[in-house]
């Protein structure tokens, strides 16, 4: 059990980095609560992955340091900083039982030998794991053998911290939903630190109370998935969040009034002193969008509606910028012309990509 | 890919059909015949049965107790061989750098045994080993230990087993090493996060995962010691007195040195079956091994 | 051209792969085809490939029997799941590779290539090697080198599935339009039902070797002939509990009783199974007048910040329900959720479809 904290932590993994350019991790400072469950999510080659290697203790960092709760770990080994970690590809044992894997890592730490079998136990009711015990640990499903992973961590009673490296890759869609929900439940039924790591906003939001997205070696946001969703720092993360993901269009701000292209968006907060020489843009989501058939609103042109199921998105131009809108199941129009509305609350003007707070208009 | 109807096919094999037919069948097919006729030269033969067979596998007859001595020989031989080109090669290849620039270096050095024709291995241990000329017998014996490969059975085995483990434990440490390779990272990792020590990480996870190349490493090292004939030849000749003679040179001796035809092919069938009976056996262990992982699979 | 799959089974040793299928794909079109691992996606398209022959049935083409037919005479063009390229061509050469062993001119290849990499916005990479690509650039490097081809059968299994979440919904997004302008009969194998609805189309549901439903994409989606069918096209998985019709009541297999509407209404008395989707298990109060309401409990909700997925146990059945918004429910907490007897599947005791949602029945 531990707070974590990331103390000015940065890695090259070239030997000698002179710019910014040259860190996989750009510099990071955060404290990760005991008992929470975190997120860290961004696309391939943000660094995400260099980052749970420093916490895991895989790569050293070349600057900064790591704390679990007051015990600086920077210079500690991957075996004694007691974390678990959960790979991408399951890894289990071979030639051993379901319940020789669980007790492993206890059998190695010399736990006496009546007391690791009921830790055993107790943790394959947890993981629904008691009826295949004494089955051969590689004749089972890929989510079982990733419950098996998980299992080899949670049996540990020091372990101050489980990560997860995108454990839910080789899942088929629909055991996803029983991992996940598992997962949760164990977050809560036993109160360990745990960090995923995934390039899956669903994985990512659904799974953490807060997330931290990375973009190009540096943080971009942590927050809740509401804050996330609703208010994101960066356009990066309205982009990466959400599916699909935020509007972003080019625009002039005029105090609270934005125009794309000439049409007036009218703002709930004025911008009066915006930095000159920046690109300016204006950021939407989809679901805050309103798509009439007739009325007031911005002109567009309707492309095509895509059916996703559960709701359909709009696909449609103004002028000259794509957009997608989330209209009801049962959305219909004729023809190719709508008009459109924004959610005045939900529009959200960035400067070179970073959100500007703006004050409230009167 | 397999399953698709074509019988071209069949045209296309039928060139390998014709070189095997020439290259083994024929050739096996007259030994078969030698093995049951006896012959005094002049390409004169007269039919004997089965009755080299008999003589053979009688251990109390001429023969047969020459083909057995012989043949435990080569048995003990090969299983010394096992028991140490194995691990060593294990340990060999655990040892072996994962990444960087040395690994090209140890590839590149421990192919090299690898690449010399068995006679010029013969050869150098020959000189290496004597006692006047040969370092390693100089040094021994300066060492104040009375070796002579010529001379004492015992020193003539220590140096054959010493010349096979040093021409062919890189081919061992060569295939463990590709398959340790082949062990993703995660494993590794997830081990020390376990607290596996150095010795479980060996046992639970490269044990495991290089048991199919070891298979067929095993049988490999099997085979070629089992029918070692040039390098002991040319060192020992098979001396001193029997105490080299594995079955190969035995049965070389048999056929080239004495001329017996007959008895030459018989002992040459049966050596053959034991062979494949050897190897059926092997061969049996390692499908159950993939049928097992198949069911695994699947 | 027209691939007909007339009663094909596939059995290798004792297993069946394929059991029994028909299908008629029409020139032009895109098919799905829908299931989970090991459904027999796979082996469905090496036979179509002529990669494997049936064991029993006959693969035509335009009316001609082609079964037995190696590959090599077929006009064919694969895209694996793993991004296959030459490494040491460029993205180029890559692309001209299968028109350089046809033997084209070379302007002629060059204006295919040319046409193709215009199509999947590889342009400004033609000169690069694939290693030094993203991966999505490397898939649609693959893809660009089928289509370059004019193959009559373009078989694409799981090309996403190695991709970046976003990554994939971009290229989800472009490949109907990739698709279109080719006059190929495509077939395109995945594991996720948002996929095959995105892509539209047509869609065959796979389980277990069997083709289960084949139809236009959203059709198979909201009016599933079968349970299985519906099981397949739903995630989050499809909810489902039994219920007795006798009379003018049903008995509902979580307890207690509701009048028969709605679906109900229409179908004669016996036992039935009721399949619903996590969207149509509503959580706020309920706007549908013949509601019929569920005690639950929550067992884990997730936030993804536009959604929220709440797993409920409902008597001893599993349910989750897709519902707006955020909704912040601490496990344990007792609920009541509500379910619109418009919106229902039921299914008789064969597994046959009964009755469908009314409200969007196609």
């Amino acid at each position: 059990m531990a707070r974590i904290t990331l103390d000015h932590l940065a890695h090259a993994y070239k030997p000698d980095p002179r710019g910014p350019q040259d860190y996989a991790l750009k510099e990071i400072n955060h404290v990760w609560d005991q008992g929470g469950a975190y997120a860290l999510l961004g696309p391939s080659g943000c660094g995400k992955t260099t980052l749970l290697n420093i916490i895991s203790g895989l790569v050293h960092p070349t600057r900064g340091r790591i704390r679990f709760d007051e015990r600086d770990v920077t210079e500690l080994s991957t075996e004694a900083r007691n974390i678990a970690q959960v790979f991408q590809f399951p890894v289990v044992y071979d030639t051993m039982s379901v319940r020789e894997n669980l007790a492993f890592p206890l059998k190695n730490r010399g736990v006496p030998r009546d007391r690791t079998a009921a830790r055993v136990e107790e943790i394959a009711h947890l993981l629904d794991l008691t009826r295949v015990l004494d089955r051969k640990a590689r004749n089972l499903t890929a989510d079982m053998k990733q419950k098996i992973s998980l299992g080899r961590g949670l049996v540990r009673p020091d372990v101050a911290a489980i990560l997860f490296d995108e454990p839910l890759t080789v899942i088929d869609p629909h055991l996803k939903w029983q991992l996940r929900s598992t997962l949760k439940e164990i977050h809560r039924a036993l109160d360990i630190t745990m960090i995923y790591v995934t390039h899956d906003q669903t994985e990512a939001l659904t799974f953490a109370d807060k997330v931290v997205v990375m973009h190009d070696g540096a943080v971009v946001q942590t927050g809740t998935p509401e804050e996330l969703f609703e208010r994101p720092a960066h356009t990066f993360v309205g982009h990466f969040i959400g599916s699909p993901g935020m509007n972003i269009l080019p625009c002039r701000v005029d105090g609270a009034t934005a125009y794309i292209e000439n049409e007036p968006v009218s703002l709930t907060r004025a911008y009066r002193t915006l930095p000159q020489g920046q690109r300016i843009e204006l950021g939407i989501r989809p679901e805050f969008v309103r798509l009439q058939e007739r009325g007031d609103g911005l002109p567009v042109r309707v492309r095509r509606i895509d059916d996703i199921g559960r709701a359909r998105i709009a696909r449609v131009e103004l002028a000259g910028n794509a957009l997608a809108a989330s209209v009801p199941e049962t959305f219909a129009i004729d023809g190719d012309e709508a008009a459109l509305a924004f959610d005045p609350r939900h529009v959200h003007i960035y400067a070179d990509g970073h959100l500007v707070a703006g004050e409230p208009a009167r | 890919m397999n399953k698709t109807l074509n019988h071209k096919a069949w045209f296309l094999v039928l060139p390998v059909f014709a070189l095997v037919a020439f290259s083994a069948v024929v050739p096996l097919m007259t030994v078969v015949n030698y093995s049951v006729q006896d012959t005094f030269g002049n390409n004169q033969f007269f039919w004997n049965g089965v009755g080299w067979f008999a003589e053979l596998l009688d251990p109390s007859r001429e023969l047969g107790g020459r083909f057995f001595d012989a043949l435990w020989r080569t048995l003990l031989f090969s299983a010394i061989i096992l028991a140490i080109e194995i691990p060593l090669g294990i340990a060999v290849a655990l040892a072996m750098p994962r990444e960087g620039w040395t690994v090209a270096l140890c590839l590149v050095l421990m192919a090299l045994p690898l690449l010399i024709p068995w006679n010029v291995v013969g050869t150098i241990w020959q000189v290496f080993a004597r006692g006047d000329i040969g370092l390693l017998g100089w040094v021994v014996n300066h060492l104040g230990i009375d070796y002579n490969y010529t001379g004492h059975s015992l020193d003539a085995w220590v140096t054959i087993i010493v010349m096979d483990v040093w021409h062919w434990t890189s081919l061992v440490a060569l295939l463990c090493y590709a398959g340790l390779k082949s062990i993703p990272d995660a494993y590794y990792q997830a081990a020390r996060i376990d607290g596996a020590s150095r010795w479980a990480v060996f046992r639970t996870i490269q044990l495991p995962k290089m048991r199919r190349v070891l298979l067929i490493a095993v049988l490999l090292r099997f085979m070629d010691s089992f029918m070692i004939y040039t390098e002991p030849f040319v060192l020992t000749g098979g001396g001193p007195g029997n105490a080299t003679t594995f079955l190969s040179i035995d049965l070389v001796k048999l056929a080239l040195g004495q001329f017996d035809l007959g008895k030459a092919a018989a002992m040459s069938i049966v050596y053959n079956l034991i062979i494949l009976a050897i190897c059926w056996v092997f061969y049996t262990v390692m499908t159950n091994v993939d049928a097992d992982r198949e069911r695994v699979e699947a | 051209m027209t691939l007909v799959l007339d009663n094909v089974s596939k059995k290798v040793g004792a297993e069946t792969h394929i059991r029994d299928v028909s299908l008629t794909l029409t020139r032009g079109s895109l098919n799905v085809l829908l299931g989970a691992t090991l459904a027999g996606k796979t082996s469905l398209m090496r036979l179509m490939a002529g990669l494997d022959a049936p064991t029993t049935g006959h693969v035509l083409v335009d009316g001609q029997d082609v079964t037995g037919w190696p590959v090599q005479r077929r006009s064919v063009a694969m895209v694996y799941q793993q991004f296959i390229n030459y490494p040491s061509l460029t993205v180029y050469e890559n692309i001209a590779s299968p028109l350089r062993v046809a033997g084209l001119r070379s302007d002629e290849i060059a204006a295919r290539v040319k046409d193709a990499a215009r199509l999947l916005k590889l342009e400004p990479y033609l000169d690069r090697k694939p290693l030094n690509l993203s991966g999505g650039q490397q898939q649609r490097t693959a893809i660009a080198r089928a289509l370059v081809k004019r193959a009559d059968l373009v078989l694409l299994d799981e090309p996403l599935a190695n991709l970046d979440y976003k990554l994939r919904e971009e290229l989800r997004e472009e490949l109907p339009r990739v698709f279109a302008a080719s006059g190929a009969i495509f077939v395109y194998a995945t594991t996720e039902p948002s996929e095959a609805l995105l892509l539209g189309g047509n869609t065959a549901t796979l389980f277990e070797g069997r083709v289960t439903q084949f139809g236009p994409t959203p059709q198979v989606y909201r009016r599933p002939q079968d349970l299985v069918t519906a099981r397949v096209f739903s995630d989050p998985p499809l909810n489902t509990l039994t219920a007795q019709k006798s009379g003018g009541t049903v008995t509902l297999g979580t307890g207690g009783q509701v009048p028969a509407r709605g679906v109900f209404a229409d179908v004669p008395d016996g036992s039935y199974t009721v399949g619903f989707r996590a969207h149509h298990l509503g959580l706020e109060a309920s706007g549908a007048p013949d509601a019929i309401h569920l005690p639950a409990t929550v067992s884990v909700a997730e936030i993804t910040g536009s959604e929220s997925y709440v797993h409920l146990d409902v008597g001893d059945r599993r349910f989750v329900a897709l519902v707006p918004g955020v909704k912040r429910l601490e496990p344990g907490a007792v609920v009541t959720a509500w379910l619109d007897p418009r919106h229902l599947f039921l299914f008789d005791e064969t597994g046959r479809l009964a009755a469908a949602d009314l409200a969007r029945a196609a």
